[in-house]
Order: C-alpha cells, then sequence, then structure tokens
C-alpha cells in the first residue's frame, strides 16, 4: 500500500484516501471535431505501459478531492515525486536513466528523495 | 508424569509447574516455557503427522516457523478449532488440546499408509493433474477424497467465538527479529530516541541467544539479552512485541504484524474483568526505515529416508536441549557440511546421551568446534555423508559413506551405525522472506551459499539474514544498521560500545544439497525435500527431465513450495537438486520468491473489527426507522437500506398473514395508478453546483441543451463518457443565475462527482465553477398519483395551481411548517412533487404526509414498484439499462442530444464514428411476452430464428422485466440488434430449460406514451 504525499494537503496519507485515475498529461484534443476517428481513438484508449518511470494521475478522493500528478517507478514502485496539476516532471524517464547511470548517483537520489518527502511545491 | 527425554536440569523452562495437555486424545504433562512440539519430544512422542501423498509417518524436524511436519489442529471445543498451527510455534498451555492435521483414521495406523505404499510408483510429479483431471466431471468427487486423504485441516463449523483487532502505527524504526542482531539494532536505533518497535515471532525475545553455547562478556548469552532488554524497556518511545509476526511486508515500508496476544493461553481467549480479550491483533505499520532481523533457516541435507521420524535439523536438536531441556534421543549421529552442525553433537554429549558419530563431508574438517568434538572422544568421519537412514517410526540405522560431491557418488563402502537420531546441516539460508514479498528478487551469494535479499528502498538486511553468522559480528552488523535507520530519520549516529565476544575460528563450509546413494535418485529409495508436500529429488528430477527447466514451472509441477510451510527448509535444495540435473549453477535456475504471510494468518486477525454489522457501512435515510416500524423489507443499493416493498397483513384461512412480494408491489402499483403513494427517494446523489461558469459546465458533461434553463425550471439530463457511451442520467434544476443542484442515480454519487470534478481540474480549470455533494444534507420524498395534488394542498404554502406550478418546475415554499423545495419531477408517469427538506426535519414531513394522507389512500411503495412503473413508461436505470456499450441513439433518446451546441461535450465526437452510427447496434425497445403469464428473465438471449442450429446468433438481451398490474402482463425493457426499425417483429427468448418464449417487439412506452398522466 503507497504512502502518497498530497502536494495540497502537504502531508503523506493511505493510499487508502487517494484513487490512481491513469496516465497524467492526456490531453483532449482542442477541437474534437477537428480529430480523425484514428486520432480520437488514440486519445481514448490508448495508454503507455513503461517498465519504469511513468506519470500518472491520482486524486485525493477522500482528503481534499484534488487532482494530481505522481511520477512513480513501476518495478520498484517508488514515488520519485509529486506536483500539482498544470505543473511538468522535473524526473522523466531520460533524467531517471542519466541519473542511475551518473557517478554522483547516490548524492541526486538523495536529493530526489528529499523532494519526495517534502513533495514538489509550487 | 514421566517425560523421559526431559533433562533434569538446564534450559528455560519452569519445572515448577507442570501443564496437562492432549496429543491425538493421550494426556501428556509439560512445562510453562515449552512449545507443543518440545513437549511432545519430552514425552517421546515420535509421530506427529502422516504426510500428505504417501501417508508416511513423520516426526518433528525443526525448532521454529520452518517446520513441515509438526501441523496440528487445535482447540478442545468446536467454536475453537484452529487448523495448521506449527506445533514448534505453539506455547504450551494448561489443557492444550491438539491433533494431527493428517493421518485417517489415526497417525499409528494409517489406512492411507496402504495406498501410499502400493501408489508410490504410481504418483509421480504431475499425478493428480495426469490421474485426477480425466474426466474432468470426476473432478469433484475425486477432489473430496484427496482432500480427505491429504487432511490440509479444517475450520470449525460453529461461529469464532474470539474477538480480533486492527490497529495502525507510524514508527522510526520497525526491527524485525529480537535475535543479538535485532535487539542491537533496537538499542542502537533506540538511544537515538527513535521511535522504534522491535518485534519477534517467539514466545521470548532473543532469539538463538536462548540457545547459544556462546559467551557475551564472559557471562551467557542470555544475560547480554536480558540486559538489553531492560535497557530497551526502560525507553520510552521503544514498543517490545514479543508473539509478533512481521508476516508482510508490503510497498513504502506498509509492514503487517500479527500479535498473537491470547494464544499462549487458551484456545479461546480467556475473561478479564469480565470482557473478552482480544485473540490476536493486526498492527498496520508504516515505517520509516525497516531494520530486517530475520536470522537464517538451517538447511536440512537430502538423503535417502531423510523423513523416518528421528531425522532432525542440527540447530534443532541444540535448540531443544538448551533452551527446552529436552534430548530427543539417546544415540545421535550428526551429518554436517560445516562447523556449525556441530553444535549439536557437543550439546548432545554434554547432556549424557551417546553421539555414535559426526558424517561430515569435508575432506579436512578443522574448526574449533571440531576439535572440541575430537577432544570429547566423539568419532568424526571426514568426506563421508549419512546416505540413507533406515527405520520404521522411528530412525534405527544411519548409513554412512565416503562420497565424491563433485562426482555426485558414493566413493566408498557403506558403514550401517545404530542410533535412534540423525541430525543434519547443510548451511543455513538467510530468512529473505519478508524482502522479497516487495518484489525485490534474492541474488544468490557462491561465498554464502545463499540467497541474500536485494535492495528494498528503506529496508537494512543485518545478522544472519543476509549472512552474517558469526556471533561478535552480529551485534556489531546489528548495532551498525539500527544507527543507521536511526540516521536516515534523521537521530543521530551512535557510537558502538559493543560487548566482548570471543571469535570463534571456522573451518570453511562446503556446498552440500542432495547426498548421492549408490541408486541412482529415480530409483533409489526416497530423499524428501519438501516433506510437507512430499517432494522428492526424484519427483524433480523428473520435472526436469520431462522439460521443465525454469525452478517456477519446476515448482509448479512438483508442489515444491506450495505448503502452509512455503518451503522454507526445501526450496534451496530443491533448486540445487534441479540446477544439478540441468548442469547448471542454483542461480541459472531462477531465484527463490516468497509471498505473504510469512506464517499462516487467521482470517479473524485480517478481518479484524470488520464483520457482522461492522462488515461494511450501512446508509439509512432519515425516514429509515418509519420503514422499520412499517415492516418494510429492505433492499442493498449500494450502502443504502432502501425499502423494497412493504408487506401487509392479509386476511388467511386460519388468521393472518403477510403479503407476498407480487401481491404487494402488485397494491403499490394499483395506488400510485389510481390514488396516490409515497417513496423514499433520498438516496439520489445530489451535486450543489455553483459559479459564473456553472451553465457552460453543464452543458459541456451534458448531453443535452442547458443555456436556457431559467430559474425555477427542471430538466432531464444524460451524461456520456467521451467514448459516447451513457454513463448516468439525472434531473437538474436550475435553482439561481450561477446555481443548480443535479441529480444523479442511487449508485451513481460519489463517480459523478468525481467525474464532474476531474473534468474541472485537469481540462478546464479556466471555468468558474464548484461542486458539492448534498445527498445527506437533504431527504426526498416523492409523493405520485392522481391524488397527489389534494394531499399536498393540505400541508403546503406553495400554489399547486397546474399553470403556475407545471411540470418540470420547482417552487420554494413551507410543507408541514418545514422550508422546502418541491420538484414536479416525475418517475412514474403520474403527477409527482418531490419534496425535499433538510433531513433532519423529515421524519416529520413524512410523517404529517401519513397524518392527512389517509383518507386519499396514500400508500407507501418501495423500489421494486419504483422499478415497474418507471419501466411501464420506459424510463431508465443507468447501470441496469445501460452497461457503458450504450449511446443516447441506441436508447432512442435524440431528443437529449444537442448536436448544434456551439461546444464539443463529452462524448460528442464518438457519436459520429462509424461504430455508434450503425443502425444494427444493440438499441433499446420494449418486449411484449405473447403469453401475458410470462415475466421474461432478465439477461435472457434474444434471438431472431430459435430453429438456429445451436450456437444461435444472439441478437439481443433483456435489461429489465416485471409484471405490469396496470397492463395485467409480463414486459420487458431489452436492447435488440437494429430494433428501432423492428417494431412489431417477433423476437424468441430460448431459456435454459428447453423452454423458448415468443415476444414481440414494442415501443418502451408500454403506457401513456404522450406523458399526459403526469402533465396534469
Ligand atoms: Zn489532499
Amino acid at each position: 500500500m503507497f504512502y502518497i504525499f498530497c502536494p495540497y494537503c502537504g502531508e503523506h496519507r493511505e493510499e487508502e484516501e487517494f484513487h490512481p485515475k491513469g496516465q497524467a498529461h492526456i490531453s483532449r484534443p482542442a477541437d474534437p471535431e477537428a480529430t480523425s476517428d484514428e486520432e480520437w481513438g488514440d486519445y481514448l484508449f490508448f495508454r503507455d505501459n513503461p517498465r519504469g518511470v511513468h506519470h500518472e494521475l491520482w486524486v485525493h478522493a477522500v482528503g481534499c478531492r484534488k487532482f494530481f500528478n505522481i511520477t512513480r517507478h513501476t518495478v520498484s514502485y517508488e514515488i520519485l515525486e509529486v506536483y500539482k496539476m498544470g505543473e511538468q516532471p522535473s524526473i522523466t524517464a531520460e533524467h531517471y536513466a542519466a541519473q542511475q547511470g551518473a557517478a554522483s548517483a547516490d548524492k541526486e537520489r538523495n536529493a530526489s528523495q528529499a523532494k519526495h518527502q517534502e513533495g514538489v511545491r509550487a | 508424569m514421566s517425560q523421559p527425554n526431559r533433562l533434569k536440569t538446564g534450559g528455560r523452562v519452569d519445572r515448577s509447574r507442570q501443564l496437562t495437555f492432549t496429543f491425538n486424545g493421550q494426556r501428556y504433562q509439560g512445562h510453562p516455557g515449552d512449545t507443543l512440539a518440545s513437549a511432545l519430544l519430552a514425552n517421546g512422542v515420535d509421530i506427529v503427522n502422516r504426510s500428505f501423498k504417501y501417508s508416511r509417518p513423520r516426526g518433528i524436524v525443526a525448532a521454529g516457523a520452518e517446520e513441515p511436519n509438526g501441523i496440528v489442529q487445535l482447540g478442545s471445543s468446536e467454536a475453537g478449532q484452529v487448523p495448521n498451527v506449527r506445533a514448534t510455534q505453539q506455547a504450551l498451555y494448561q489443557n492444550l488440546s491438539a491433533r494431527s492435521t493428517n493421518g485417517w483414521p489415526n497417525v499409528q495406523r494409517d489406512l492411507m499408509g496402504l495406498v501410499g505404499k502400493l501408489g508410490g510408483q504410481f504418483m509421480p510429479p504431475g499425478f493428480y493433474y495426469k490421474t485426477f483431471m480425466a474426466p474432468a466431471s470426476m473432478w469433484l468427487t475425486y477432489e473430496k477424497y484427496i482432500r480427505k486423504a491429504a487432511g490440509l485441516g479444517r475450520s470449525p463449523t460453529e461461529n469464532d467465538a474470539d474477538i480480533y483487532d486492527h490497529r495502525h502505527q507510524h514508527c522510526d524504526v520497525l526491527v524485525v527479529g529480537a535475535g543479538p542482531a535485532g535487539l542491537s539494532a533496537a538499542l542502537a536505533a533506540g538511544r537515538a530516541g527513535a521511535r522504534v518497535i522491535l518485534v519477534d515471532e517467539q514466545e521470548e525475545m532473543g532469539g538463538s541467544l536462548l540457545s547459544s553455547r556462546e559467551s557475551i562478556d564472559d557471562a551467557p548469552a542470555t544475560t547480554w539479552a536480558e540486559k538489553v532488554l531492560k535497557e530497551l524497556s526502560a525507553l520510552e518511545d521503544v514498543t517490545l512485541m514479543p508473539r509478533t509476526t512481521a508476516n508482510g511486508y508490503h510497498d513504502h515500508n506498509f509492514v503487517t504484524l500479527h500479535e498473537r496476544c491470547t494464544e499462549h493461553l487458551a484456545d479461546i481467549a480467556p475473561h478479564v474483568g469480565g470482557r473478552r480479550q482480544v485473540r490476536s491483533r493486526m498492527h498496520r505499520v508504516r515505517a520509516g526505515q525497516v531494520v530486517l532481523a530475520s536470522g537464517a533457516h538451517e538447511r536440512p541435507l537430502v538423503y535417502a529416508g531423510n523423513d523416518v521420524p528421528g531425522n532432525m535439523l542440527a540447530g534443532a536438536v541444540s535448540t531443544y536441549i538448551r533452551r527446552y531441556g529436552v534430548v530427543p534421543g539417546n544415540r545421535l549421529v550428526l551429518a554436517t557440511s560445516n562447523d556449525d552442525g556441530y553444535r549439536a553433537a557437543l550439546d548432545w554429549s554434554e547432556a549424557g546421551r551417546e553421539v555414535v558419530a559426526i558424517a561430515d563431508a569435508r575432506q579436512n574438517p578443522d574448526g574449533e568446534l571440531v576439535e572440541q568434538a575430537r577432544a570429547k572422544g566423539i568419532r568424526v568421519i571426514a568426506g563421508s555423508a549419512v546416505i540413507e537412514a533406515r527405520g520404521d517410526k522411528r530412525v534405527a540405522v544411519a548409513k554412512v559413506a565416503k562420497i565424491d560431491i563433485e562426482g555426485f557418488k558414493v566413493s566408498g563402502p557403506v558403514e550401517e551405525l545404530a542410533c535412534d537420531t540423525i541430525a543434519s546441516s547443510g548451511g543455513f539460508s538467510p530468512v529473505v522472506h519478508l524482502a522479497s514479498h516487495t518484489g525485490s528478487r534474492p541474488t544468490w551469494n557462491e561465498e554464502l551459499l545463499g540467497f541474500v535479499p536485494s535492495p528494498v528502498k528503506g529496508m537494512t538486511p543485518t545478522g544472519g539474514a543476509h549472512g552474517v553468522y558469526a556471533l561478535g559480528k552480529v551485534i556489531a552488523d546489528g548495532f551498525k544498521a539500527g544507527s543507521a535507520a536511526g540516521e536516515a530519520c534523521g537521530f543521530e549516529r551512535q557510537d558502538a560500545s559493543l560487548p566482548k565476544v570471543d571469535e570463534r575460528r571456522e573451518g570453511a563450509a562446503v556446498a552440500l544439497y542432495q547426498v548421492p546413494h549408490q541408486k541412482a535418485t529415480l530409483r533409489g529409495p526416497k530423499q524428501f525435500v519438501d516433506m510437507q508436500n512430499d517432494v522428492t529429488a526424484a519427483a524433480i528430477e523428473l520435472a526436469t527431465r520431462e522439460g521443465f527447466e525454469s525452478i517456477e514451472h519446476v515448482k509448479r509441477y512438483t508442489a515444491l513450495g506450495f505448503g502452509t510451510d512455503q518451503g522454507k527448509l526445501g526450496n534451496i535444495n530443491g533448486m540445487a537438486i534441479a540446477a544439478r540435473c540441468l548442469g547448471r549453477t542454483i542461480p541459472e535456475v531462477g531465484t527463490t520468491v516468497f509471498r505473504p504471510n510469512y506464517t499462516p494468518v487467521s482470517f479473524g486477525a485480517i478481518v479484524g473489527r470488520h464483520c457482522g454489522e461492522l462488515f461494511d457501512p450501512e446508509r439509512y435515510t432519515a425516514m429509515h426507522q418509519w420503514h422499520v416500524e412499517n415492516g418494510a423489507e429492505f433492499e442493498d443499493v449500494g450502502q443504502w437500506k432502501r425499502p423494497w416493498y412493504f408487506p401487509q397483513k392479509r386476511r388467511a384461512e386460519n388468521g393472518e398473514r403477510l403479503e407476498t412480494m407480487h401481491e404487494a408491489v402488485a397494491r403499490e402499483c394499483s395506488a400510485v395508478r389510481e390514488k396516490v403513494g409515497i417513496l423514499d427517494a433520498s438516496t439520489l446523489g445530489k451535486i450543489d453546483i455553483q459559479g459564473p461558469d456553472a451553465r457552460e459546465f453543464l452543458g459541456r458533461v451534458y448531453t443535452n441543451k442547458w443555456a436556457k434553463l431559467a430559474p425555477g425550471r427542471v430538466r432531464y439530463g444524460l451524461m456520456c463518457k467521451d467514448d459516447g457511451m451513457v454513463f448516468d442520467d439525472g434531473t437538474t434544476s436550475c435553482l439561481g443565475e450561477n446555481h443548480f443542484l443535479m441529480t444523479t442515480s442511487t449508485g451513481g454519487a460519489a463517480t459523478v462527482l468525481e467525474w464532474l470534478e476531474i473534468w474541472h481540474q485537469t481540462e478546464w480549470p479556466e471555468l468558474d465553477v464548484y461542486f458539492n455533494s448534498v445527498t445527506d444534507h437533504w431527504a426526498t420524498m416523492t409523493v405520485t398519483g392522481p391524488e397527489a395534488r389534494k394531499l399536498m394542498a393540505e400541508l403546503t404554502d406553495i400554489d399547486l395551481d397546474k399553470d403556475s406550478f407545471k411540470f418540470m418546475d420547482w417552487h420554494e415554499g413551507n410543507v408541514a411548517g418545514v422550508p422546502a423545495r418541491v420538484f414536479r419531477i416525475s418517475f412514474t408517469g403520474e403527477l409527482a412533487y418531490e419534496i425535499n427538506v433538510q433531513a433532519n426535519y423529515a421524519m416529520h414531513v413524512w410523517k404529517k404526509l401519513f397524518a392527512h394522507g389517509d383518507k386519499y389512500g396514500l400508500t407507501p411503495y418501495g423500489t421494486e414498484t419504483m422499478h415497474v412503473l418507471r419501466a411501464e413508461k420506459g424510463f431508465i436505470i443507468a447501470g441496469q439499462d445501460t452497461d457503458g456499450s450504450v449511446t443516447p441513439e441506441d436508447l432512442g433518446m435524440h431528443w437529449a442530444i444537442g448536436y448544434d451546441k456551439p461546444n464539443s461535450w463529452i462524448g460528442k465526437r464518438a457519436l459520429t464514428r462509424p461504430d455508434t452510427k450503425r443502425t444494427d447496434r444493440k438499441q433499446m425497445v420494449g418486449l411484449k411476452p405473447k403469453d401475458p403469464s410470462v415475466v421474461l428473465e432478465e439477461g435472457a438471449q434474444v434471438v431472431f430464428d430459435p430453429n438456429h442450429a445451436i450456437p444461435m446468433p444472439m441478437k439481443g438481451h433483456v435489461t429489465s422485466s416485471y409484471y405490469s398490474p396496470t397492463l395485467q402482463s409480463g414486459f420487458a425493457l431489452a436492447v435488440v440488434k437494429g430494433g428501432h426499425q423492428k417494431m412489431g417483429e417477433t423476437v424468441y427468448l430460448p431459456m435454459v430449460d428447453g423452454q423458448v418464449h415468443e415476444a414481440e417487439i414494442v415501443s418502451p412506452i408500454f403506457l401513456d406514451p404522450k406523458g399526459e398522466r403526469q402533465n396534469v
């Protein structure tokens, strides 16, 4: 069971308070009528299923009812960061891979841990 | 009285007190401090079970959680039955009553033994799959007998008399295991000021220290343990939890701890101060850091006949002698691959019994313990092993021979040694179970000859759990781990002042798992790998010959590790054998994975207080008590209890009887159609929507238009997902220019609110609009029927004139002296007023309505009548008549689709896809059975040609079906392919019993198609 930092409440809370809502950053086409059936189908049904860094949309369902994003590692289940709606992730798959490979990996991981503890403030 | 194997002195049992217990009906004596296993061994009980498949006699092997054989059924009463208890972990108490789990009719003379002996050759791995699966129809029959014979324990047939608890906790450092490493870790973290929880599954904390031969600070190891425990208990933020198993390690350092509060006292928790105590408690702990100090399990050697009672783990022999004062035999032969096994021989010898010989697989054993054994005159046979144990119900002979480990063969003559006990040690396997619960696969360490935990964030293994075995090093390692865990939680690093432990000179161990025999494994006597599931070395070899190469497949094929012990003793040996057969190394055949729970947990502990009436919350409306008092039958709708129907008393031949549901519903329906009925509709979801952009928002989430809905007006709306499929419907009323009240289906209330929020927060945050659930704030009562207006007129100051308060209007006013919103919405097709009042006034209003309603024939009705009435009108229930694959067009609701709205509302784009435009989609229609007495089954399939060869093409299905007292006929709503163009056609509904019903496709509106009755 996850331990999730809600960036709006500013606290870690148990997973039972949250609902996962799928992949983050899926935006509805601005003009749906202008899309082809294939493009519309992609928007509706196709999602990434990465082994590794993944950005997810969650809602603090029985807390503040706010939606926010989580960057989570799908193998270790580690939550690498949380960030509010409208913000962009600071940890991406490329960034994470580089970080793991870097000589100063430990140091950076500690930094990201600290970030995870506090959440990402806007 | 007589405990032949009990030593006069030594151990941690209280010989001044006797405890009487029964095992398989026989009475025995033991002492406080005993486990059931130590007491059985003290009494010389050799056979504790019959084996699963071959029904061979089995005895105690281990002294802890890894025990495969000593699995008992506990309980002196039916309500107190507990299956699958490990005798090695069950504390003895007065009048404990236990039985063997296996053995039919009993363990001494076992009928199934004959089957086992005869069937032995005929029961290869995969036996059950190969033999009993055909014919498939017989599997249930076979299974019954297999289970009876196998005896997997049984659950009580009476209700559990005990209560169980849950507790949620947080801590900085959770230390799992209170052996030398765990104690030391807890000390380091505790001294730093961290909030520490230290758990240990045993009755007493101390782990291996409780049976250690070694000294710490020149005193017995137990003295140091006592000193540390004393210091820990004085620390305010340290919680010590003995009898507590960390049984599951989940994401983000979430650990479940199973604390057995009274299981050491009785099989049903005793009362204290008149109150029943909690039997066990599940702690759900979120730990900052986890220190895994779970130690290591000794691996037995795999040799022929290694399952005959009297074959034990070397370490277990030491534990029974040193901790329980029990020597489990008279003449010992020790088989070992390492120095540590020698402890058993030394302890045995010091207990005054004979050590016949030590068969050491190493060519030149020369460690300190080896020298001690030689100094005692014990015969050490180097380069040898016990290749076979002989004996019927107890070991009688150990066959010892020189072996060639590399060549996997016996390399010298066989010597037969008379003995009654064979102890074996093949080295240690770190207890990596918890670490692997998180999904982290253990890593093979060739130097340690064992799997060690792979890194888990926030977890530090220490001591035996990652292969550190020497006592002094274990204590230092534990301290370091505890200090680091404290530091990671923000506390200061602690400097260790470590106790003095003499370092022992140890000779290197040799890798030995399966011992060779003169005969090839497949033809030789059985060598057991997993005793609980009767998996032999031959079975594993056979599996590899049949093409199973991955250990995961071998395990499933042979059932290796699938017992309640999860193969704690056998898994590594099994992997080693598979590796040998495949000519690979252990890590090449795979790794070992364990899952929660570490040891079995009773359902009671998992459930806690969430049972009976606390299983799930029940939601009651404000009028619930009235419904109860008026004899309502209730229906569960989500968590709500809704009146289903209100059966009345009827005269019968001998007095009175209650109406059947059919009778009650017919009466309630007629009341609404002819007079006036009342429904408690409070459970409908209600969402208050406010803000300058509320109207714009509604226009985007509903399929129809909202731009012109004036204050005081109400409109029905359909909601789709963006795939164009209907997912909820309801009415929304305009309360003010920027203020709306949305209603949802009872079940959809929470989902719809979250749906509105996700669109607002993630797609249209620029819209200034707010949502709030007001479902519980307002109680709703629907007064409906031709007499509704007359009844309302007696109680309200609202002008009810049909021209000033029209259908689909709402008005504010007083009803029964209470401020109310009254809506002219109809879900019955009749004149209807939905009265909404603040929930705490609702009972008053409800009762007033009845006080005035009698003369109009006011009749309460429930959900069943509501369904009949709405279906007669063709009103859908989202989720019953729709299933996520139905568009508004499919429902025939073209009138509710605003294709020309300026925005691309949710679902619009999908409705122009070729698939949603098809004319042969399943479309909503009415079905009228040709025989009016027939009520079609909901879910029944519709076909066009009942004579079509099977499989018949299925053309649709019934979604709602009832008997209508008004139509005096059964009727149904259904979805039928191309149904809108098939009015008047006949369709067929083949039933399971062979009957085929005929029905005519009709309009789904069975009654008053022009809506005149509701619009009066
Ligand atoms: Zn929150």
